[in-house]
């Protein structure tokens, strides 16, 4: 195909959007190469779908410079640009067969009446549309509006597909199975895929590399496991599903093998765990996991709570408790426990999280 | 294609993006300045004292409203006036407010027809309609009445507030009517207590438009009206229609009256809707 | 298990009667007596002309070049000043769609349509009268003269009338239909490399074309039955004898309600013969939902 489809990588450098006083997206700097699954993800206002909407042209940036390669496209029309875009309301042409969506972009490119058909064929080959092909968009199913909006944007064979949130009007099965089908697409294409999502499990399941956006600002560039295991700061932890922040002060430091670990002392209870952050003070925030929550045997270890609430999860119980400051617990538990119980909640010190500070 | 080729093309595409919008501009301002120069034009009039062959007039007085005031009776017309746009407005609420309700939750045989009737007199244009329904009006005794006036002013207004008010009250959840019955209300209760709180801003929009449509509605009320039931806009059709008669300043002068009242009603109505609901007809009419 | 009667009212609300249907009674009621009665009524009458003949009235207005001139006439303005309002709304809606003080425009277009055609009317007698500020505008720049260019009381007065109520009418509803097309619909084109005009024809034009023809027919409809100002700024003798000035004259000057009748029939029936052709050839075109497939 074209030229462009032998780039190399997507650069965003300093990029920033303004809204009259507002700054939505402020100073990204980004570099994807070919290839690539990369998530945006964060909750929603955070600049995630500003950001998609600058690399599509739909928005115009207030400063920074977008490249792919050498080619600076930041200031290119949105039509000229040539990416890929789902959109999340999918936004097919309701006038339009399911053939005349996909072919759209080709024609819009003056391709060969042969070819356009060959290739719209294959869009739809590999979207799994066959049997819908003369349909209009408004017979078709939710989920296949959704594939007919992928194999659109696919169709123009764009060196870069942006998704905005394409899942998010599916029903929760149709979900799981259109996250394995859009890998698949995105791996048959070798281009980038520009993702966006709110949904933690959708990027950590889908992406090579997620980018947590919060405030308009990179809050974390990383792997799904990076992400999961290492949250980079509280917020990130936070948002990664770290229920549990607990605030505490150093009372020790040991060398283990490959973190450094610390012992805080939670309002006379010790707590082991893994330091995230270089540590300038005494105050320490601890971040741990529900599910690695969970009451200890030995009577002298862990935080002691009160149960207020618990419900059964088939394999075993998440409940939340009351410590004696008043500070709010979720845990899990394997065995029975009551409502009203007074447990004591400890973790493996691999699964504690420092972080520096006690500042939101 | 190279780049500066590209380049050179996209430049023109710009300019002539540019003319494009610069063009439209041009006409839309054309178009009010236009506008506010007719509207203006009245004003200035209204208070002039003599105004004959020159841009503005020779002096300012506001002596026409006093002469206009007297010469055309303007208090009666101006108690004609609130009496027929009062009435109108009260019975297409009571009578439009119910039917939307019931064209809005049930599905009937024959709702289409129903449909269809109250379509028609908001698609086919009041001089059509207007002189049938004189001549019916003018038979039964009412021609040139306050009553017949009235009458002949609700053929399009009970239609607009049934056809404003059916997606208004589509959009209220039935079941919030269904969870009132399941605590026990009575159906005066219902209505009372939970619909027409839900439906007020929407009684409220609808009338707000039917007041003004209806201060402004020539051709049935100058069909239907007599010497004693003429209101603001037919009598300042009459004097205008006579021009010659009058001083070209005391007409003005009646006109800037009008002017006020229609505006003063749709200042407040703007406060509630949005201008563009002032010529759509309700979701059916898009349909 | 034999069947017991169903009670009357079961059956009835099976279809669809009950308490609440009733509320549409005196709504109907009114609009039968007041709208479909005089119709029917009016249609009669017009059978039943002064010499007797079952379509003398018919024959009289169409053998009478003083009455069927007036449908020619009254198309002569109706036709250009809709297509003109029509054909200037879509690119001003366009422009104006995406305008932050959209309602500061809207709501100065909105003053004609509520100050109505009598005031607007008297204003332009005013304004574009031979002394009025358009003329002494022209002639300051050499453009014309009073004694040149003739603004009332002639054909153009009306046809500017109808502008200057019409067209914002005209734009108003095309920006809600305008309005009613989703952007993403739009920005999915752009994605897929189609320019600005190259949009405009292969989403907004077709998904528009219901809209717009319902727009031209309450604007055509509106124009056609041009009454006020045609008395008023027009030549109502001559030029601007349109046909509602006929019925008019024919009820009231000549107190021939029958003639009356016949002719307001006449206007009635041209009126729904454009208005079906425009809805016959609509639906020609795609007349779905135009805000992307999922609302």
């Amino acid at each position: 195909m074209s030229a462009r489809n032998s780039f190399q990588s997507l650069r965003l450098d300093h990029v920033g959007r303004t809204f009259g006083a507002m700054n939505a997206l402020r100073d990204l700097t980004l570099e994807i190469k070919r290839g690539e699954f990369v998530a945006l993800l964060g909750p929603s206002g955070c600049g995630k779908s500003t950001a998609l909407n600058c690399i599509a042209g739909l928005l115009t940036t207030t400063s920074g410079t977008i490249w792919l390669d050498d080619i600076r496209i930041d200031t290119l029309a949105v039509e000229d640009r040539g990416f890929g875009m789902v959109f999340q309301n999918y936004a097919l042409f309701p006038h339009m067969t399911v053939r005349g969506n996909i072919g759209y972009g080709l024609r819009m490119r003056g391709v060969t009446k042969a070819e356009l058909e060959r290739r719209v064929d294959a869009a739809i080959k590999t979207v799994r549309l066959e049997s819908q092909a003369d349909k209009l968009p408004g017979q078709l199913s939710g989920g296949q509006q959704q594939r007919v909006a992928i194999a659109r944007a696919i169709a123009i064979d764009p060196p870069l597909v942006l998704m905005d949130e394409p899942l998010s009007n599916l029903d929760a099965k149709l979900r799981l199975e259109m996250r394995q089908e859009i890998r698949r697409i995105h791996k048959g294409l070798g281009g980038i895929t520009i993702y966006v999502t709110h949904d933690q499990d959708e990027a950590l399941s889908m992406a090579d590399r997620i980018v947590v956006l919060r405030d308009g600002m990179i809050r974390q560039v990383g792997t799904p496991e990076d992400l999961y295991l290492r949250p980079a700061r509280i917020d990130v932890a936070e948002f990664m599903g770290f229920r549990n922040r607990i605030h505490g002060k150093i009372a020790g430091v040991s060398n283990a093998p490959i973190h450094q670990a610390i012992t805080i002392d939670v309002s006379g209870t010790m707590f082991e765990g893994v330091t995230m952050t270089p540590m300038s003070g005494h105050d320490v925030t601890a971040m741990i996991r529900p599910d690695d929550l969970i009451p200890a045997e030995d009577h002298q270890k862990g935080i002691e709570a009160v149960i207020e609430a618990i419900e059964y999860r088939g394999r075993d119980f998440f409940g939340s408790a009351r410590a004696a400051n008043g500070m709010e617990l979720f845990f899990r538990s394997e065995r029975p426990v009551a409502a009203g119980e007074s447990i004591r909640l400890h973790a493996d010190p691999s699964k504690v999280l420092l972080y520096d500070g006690q500042a939101e | 294609m190279s780049d500066t080729a590209s380049q050179g093309s996209r430049h023109i595409r710009d300019i002539g993006s540019r003319l494009w919008i610069i063009s439209i501009w041009t006409l839309l301002i054309f178009f009010i300045v236009n506008l506010f120069g007719i509207i203006g034009s009245v004003l200035m009039s209204s208070f002039a004292t003599r105004w004959l062959r020159s841009w503005l007039p020779s002096g300012l007085t506001t002596n026409w409203y006093v002469s206009a005031w007297s010469e055309f009776q303007l208090s009666d017309i101006l108690f004609t006036t609130f009496q027929v746009v009062g009435a109108v407005v009260l019975l297409s609420g009571l009578l439009g407010v119910p039917a939307a309700y019931a064209m809005a939750r049930r599905d009937f045989i024959g709702k289409r027809a129903v449909m269809l009737l109250f379509l028609l007199p908001m698609l086919v244009p009041p001089i059509t309609y207007g002189i049938p329904l004189a001549t019916v009006l003018y038979q039964a005794g009412l021609g040139g009445s306050l009553i017949g006036v009235i009458l002949a002013n609700l053929v399009p207004t009970v239609p607009f507030v049934i056809l404003v008010m059916i997606p208004f009250i589509e959009q209220i959840d039935p079941r919030i009517e269904a969870a009132a019955r399941v605590f026990g209300a009575g159906t005066l209760r219902l209505f009372w207590t939970v619909l027409l709180p839900l439906l007020l801003p929407g009684v409220l929009a609808a009338l707000l438009l039917v007041l003004v449509r209806t201060i402004a509605m020539f051709e049935l009320t100058f069909l239907v009206s007599g010497p004693t039931s003429q209101t603001l806009v037919v009598a300042l059709y009459y004097s205008v229609f006579a021009a010659g008669v009058r001083a070209v300043q005391s007409i003005d002068a009646m006109a800037v009256i009008y002017m006020a009242i229609t505006l003063i009603w749709l200042i407040i109505a703007l406060r509630f809707i949005n201008p563009t609901q002032m010529v759509t007809r309700g979701k059916q009419a898009r349909a | 298990m034999s069947s017991a009667p169903i009670p009357f009212r079961t059956r009835a609300a099976a279809h669809g009667f009950d308490g609440v249907t009733l509320l549409v009674i005196p709504a109907l009621l009114l609009l039968a007596a007041l709208f479909l009665y005089p119709f029917g009524y009016g249609l009669v009458l017009s059978l039943r002309p002064k010499d007797g003949t079952w379509l003398g009235n018919y024959f009289h207005f169409f053998s009478d070049p003083f009455l069927y001139q007036t449908i020619a006439t009254t198309l002569a303005l109706a036709l250009p000043v809709t297509a003109i309002n029509l054909l200037a709304a879509v690119p001003v809606a366009f422009r104006v769609r995406r305008m932050q003080h959209q309602r500061l425009i809207t709501t100065i277009l909105v003053l004609p349509i509520t100050l109505g055609t009598v005031l607007v009317a008297e204003g332009m007698l005013n304004y574009f009268g031979p002394q009025g500020w358009f003329i002494r505008t022209l002639s300051l720049f050499g453009l014309g003269s009073p004694s040149s260019v003739k603004l009332v009381h002639n054909y153009w007065g009306v046809f500017l009338s109808l502008v200057i109520t019409g067209f914002p009418f005209t734009f108003l509803l095309t920006l809600s239909y305008v309005s009613g097309i989703d952007v993403a619909l739009e920005n999915a084109a752009a994605t897929l490399g189609a320019r600005a005009a190259a949009r405009f024809r292969t989403i907004f034009l077709p998904l528009l074309v219901p809209g717009l023809a319902i727009t031209f027919c309450l604007s055509f409809v509106q124009a056609y039955s041009v009454f006020p100002s045609a008395v008023l700024l027009g030549a109502p003798a001559g030029p601007t004898r349109v046909i509602s000035i006929a019925a008019y004259e024919a009820a009231f000057e000549q107190y021939d309600y029958s003639l009356a009748s016949a002719i307001a029939m006449i206007m009635g029936a041209f009126q729904l013969i454009v208005v079906v052709i425009v809805l016959m050839s609509r639906s020609l075109f795609y007349r779905g939902p135009a805000a992307g497939a999922k609302g």
